[in-house]
């Protein structure tokens, strides 16, 4: 049982990039919707507007 | 994505989510006791555990949401399902990582196909299946009911998952609460890391699902235009 203290301090740092990566990829895709919904309002608007 | 009557209560739970977490990592390396035979190895226990414990959790929520959507044909417990299937995969995947690293200088290998890990493994890769027959079907009715189906037989896994270690005889360590393994000394910190576990699980499975729901509006919108056109 030598030399655990890597194997520990891997476990946690794999830990925190998954997270990290998930959280990261959930923002993202947040981002894009956003900025999706917003110009699909102005379509939305535009085409109203127009009738 | 989620709507503005709800972001006060996200903010809350984000700053809980926060200082939970600070306590959990605490507790793990400096609140609990050091393990005699495994010395500080067994402080992944604490983050391992509960990442399954919740993955399981987001696999039967994902379960409960698919027998619903087929009762109820709503899609907003198709969006429930998809959620906590990702964050399920998401969990399984901090147990699967995690696990091998611990076992490499407890048992000297990576990897053994006991049952608990080949079912855990197997688990792991339903789920994926799952996401992936998602995005290969276009149809939304026709994907929220395929999946449905799917999910639901996925979820036979995770009971053998669960009974694994109490059914056949098992590298993996056995429950440790259970079988009284864990000293009372070790106990509020394993608890207290639950605790962060089960409040990471609640945050990310609203932040996907008011996505997923975002999603379903920027598709309606879609159709909305296209019909004005």
């Amino acid at each position: 049982m030598q030399d655990t203290m890597q194997y520990l301090f891997a476990a946690y740092a794999a830990i925190w990039i998954i997270l990290a990566v998930y959280l990261f990829s959930i923002q993202s895709r947040e981002k894009k919707l956003r900025d999706q919904l917003q110009s699909l309002r102005q379509l939305l608007e535009r085409q109203t507007s127009k009738r | 994505m989620q709507p503005p009557k709800y972001r006060h209560l996200d903010t809350v739970l984000g700053g809980l989510l926060l200082v939970s977490m600070i306590l959990a990592l605490y507790m793990a390396f400096l609140g609990a006791p050091r393990e005699r035979t495994m010395g500080d190895l067994q402080r992944i226990f604490y983050f391992h555990v509960p990442s399954g414990m919740m993955g399981l959790a987001a696999f039967g929520l994902n379960f409960v949401a698919s027998v619903l959507f087929l009762i109820r044909k709503d899609r907003k417990w198709d969006s429930l399902a998809l959620s906590a299937a990702e964050v399920g995969i998401m969990f399984f995947t901090i147990v699967l990582v995690t696990g091998p690293i611990w076992a490499k200088p407890a048992w000297f290998v990576w990897w053994t196909w006991s049952p608990r890990l080949t079912s855990s493994l197997v688990l792991w890769l339903l789920y994926l299946a799952y996401m992936l027959i998602r995005s290969y079907v276009y149809d939304p009715e026709r994907r929220a009911m395929m999946s449905a189906v799917f999910g639901i037989v996925a979820f036979l896994d995770a009971p053998i998952v669960f009974f694994s270690i109490r059914w056949w005889r098992d590298q993996h360590p056995s429950p440790m609460l259970e079988t009284g393994g864990l000293s009372p000394a070790m106990r509020p910190a394993f608890y207290i890391c639950i605790g962060a576990f089960l409040l990471l699980f609640v945050y990310l499975m609203r932040r996907r699902y008011f996505l997923e729901s975002a999603r379903q509006e920027a598709e309606r919108l879609e159709r909305m235009a296209d019909a004005v056109r």
